[in-house]
């Protein structure tokens, strides 16, 4: 096993109670970099994440994190990694600055190299006014970087990150996107899941798509692009006659339908010659076509490209 | 031992600041001894002062009502996302529990002190040398730490912080069917053979033998074998369920 892995599982089985979550997952994540595990809810990937994190045991497979076996030397392990969870994991009714020297003593830091540390992550979460005050004060951005911080009190060099912005706000999400980034740059290896695909293609060098226990794809937010068509045009009806029979002539070739919006997208190179041709084909009498776009694909195309469904889809 | 400490200034900063349960663990008992001596009180005929015979008992309750809420700390850490970082961070579930009994013992000790005070001011007159009384209050504490390990045990049972709260009064009724308020032979016949054989009664009589200097109702070693049994039967529960509940 190479040492410039920070992450390498092979063969990852997990059932809870009959119900396969996980049917052989293998990973490889390189030192340094930032990794997304992309999926709808109940994908598996809270699974892989604790099962990573040595929280659970897998039924079958193996993985080393940060140079460790995670079941041998789980100790080793936790030593090196840390987790943020979908639940924050803090104290609401102690300040920002007691959690974190908490954390810091859990950690084997003296009474004042805790003190120290905590003083350091509130600066550079810009939580140092809100240090002083109970958790339970905070809003929802401020509660998760503050989670982020306390997950870094023992320096881990491996960051795991269950659904980091899920039930975020636009801006705050933004903030703890710039957060995360400048943690990837300072070195660290970062393990993140979402279901926000615009979240991993913003924020992960690598991105794997997991769906029903399995990976149905991996690489960067470029190559997994590539997998579809590179482009699609998008056609938007007047009316939902026009919009009925537009995706009715399609048929299969559909690979966007917005019954909402009127608009049916189809793939295409992008060149004159086609998008002319295809709106000929879309519409001889020139009357059920009121719009058009050409956009490139983006990652949830090649969602629905790889797991046959959307990610609405999934969720029902 | 340090992370011990730690997880137990945790609990205690819990405690302090969750007014609900002060109050409940604070007053509750205050109230019920008021309750006790004033309302039902007259009624009760027991050939001594009443004053005297239902303070040990509220002692007792107040020891339950406090310990009980153990449960709801250690479901409330449970049900979210502490629990994960304490074990990613090498710490043993069995150190963030006991973390919990500490506060719980801690929070006994000042209810049981301002119970005393107030028991004084309204006529309690104990007959008792200092150790008797260090005795009391050792039996007391004793019966804190195993009842608090049994809310802990239920605390990681049930799944939701709403339900662990019922465990307070499940155990408020097993103390009220004691010698703990009224004296056992004034029960109906049926209850009589449970409240004499459950833990309360032997607890109850030995705390109040001691501080009154009855030394014929002292029931030292029953008392302290419903404590210990209790105990390592909650405790070995709680390894048990920490396991299952964290797997």
């Amino acid at each position: 096993m190479s040492e410039e892995l920070a992450i390498e599982a092979s063969g990852l089985v997990k059932s809870y109670r009959g119900v396969r979550v996980l049917a052989g997952v293998d990973l490889r994540v390189p030192r340094g970099s930032v990794f997304a595990l992309l999926g709808p809810n109940g994908a598996g990937k809270t699974t892989t994440v604790r099962i990573l994190s040595t929280l659970a045991l897998a039924d079958g497979g193996q993985a080393r994190v940060a140079g460790c076996d995670v079941v041998r030397d789980r100790r080793e392990v936790r030593r090196r990694i840390s987790l943020t969870g979908q639940f924050a994991a803090l104290d609401d009714v102690a300040t920002g600055e007691e959690n974190l020297r908490m954390m810091g003593r859990l950690s084997g830091l003296s009474r004042v190299a805790a003190r120290q540390r905590a003083a350091d992550l509130l600066g550079q979460f810009e939580l140092t006014e809100a240090g002083r005050r109970r958790v339970g004060t905070y809003s929802g951005g401020m509660r998760r970087r503050l989670d982020l911080a306390a997950s870094l009190v023992g320096r881990p060099s491996v960051i795991f990150l269950d659904e980091p912005s899920t039930g975020l706000d636009p801006p705050s999400r933004q903030r703890l996107w710039q957060v995360i980034a400048d943690l990837a740059a300072s070195g660290v290896t970062v393990f993140l899941t979402t279901q926000y695909l615009e979240e991993a293609d913003r924020l992960a060098g690598r991105i794997a798509v997991l769906d029903a226990g399995r990976l149905v794809a991996e690489g960067t937010a470029a190559e997994l692009k590539q997998r579809v068509a590179a482009r699609r045009l998008d056609l938007t009806c007047p009316d939902a006659m026009a919009f009925a029979e537009v995706s009715r002539h399609f048929g299969e070739r559909a690979v966007h339908l917005d019954p909402a919006g009127l608009t049916v997208g189809v793939a295409t190179d992008g060149s004159t010659a086609q998008v002319r041709a295809l709106l000929d084909e879309a519409d001889p009498g020139r009357c059920l076509i009121a719009d058009f776009a050409v956009r490139g694909a983006t990652l949830d195309d090649v969602f629905l490209t790889l797991t046959g469904h959307t990610q609405e889809a999934a969720h029902v | 031992m340090s992370d011990a400490l730690t997880m137990a200034g945790r609990s205690l900063r819990l405690s302090a600041r969750s007014p609900e349960a002060l109050l409940t663990a604070l007053f509750l008992p205050v109230m019920l001894m008021v309750v006790f001596v004033y309302l039902f009180g007259g009624a009760v005929d027991i050939g001594t002062k009443y004053v005297d015979y239902v303070v040990p008992g509220v002692l007792l309750l107040c020891a339950v009502t406090g310990a009980a809420t153990t449960a709801v700390t250690v479901c409330q850490d449970l049900t979210g996302g502490i629990i994960d970082r304490f074990r990613s961070l090498g710490v043993p579930g069995t150190t963030v529990l006991a973390g919990h009994v500490t506060a719980s013992l801690l929070r006994n000790v000042i209810s049981t002190a301002l119970v005393t005070a107030v028991a004084f001011g309204i006529g309690f007159r104990p007959h008792s040398s200092v150790a008797a009384f260090a005795a009391a209050l050792g039996v007391l504490l004793l019966f804190v730490a195993a009842v608090s390990w049994l809310a802990a045990a239920f605390g990681l049972l049930v799944s939701a912080p709403e339900a662990a709260n019922s465990a307070m009064f499940v155990l408020m009724f097993l103390s009220y069917a004691s010698s703990a308020f009224v004296p056992i032979r004034t029960m109906p016949w049926w209850l009589r053979g449970f409240a004499r054989n459950q833990p309360a009664t032997p607890v109850t009589e030995t705390i109040r033998g001691l501080l009154l200097h009855q030394p014929a109702d002292v029931r030292l070693w029953s008392a302290l074998a419903w404590c210990l049994g209790i105990m390592a039967v909650s405790v070995a529960s709680c390894s048990l369920l920490y396991r299952r509940r964290t797997a």
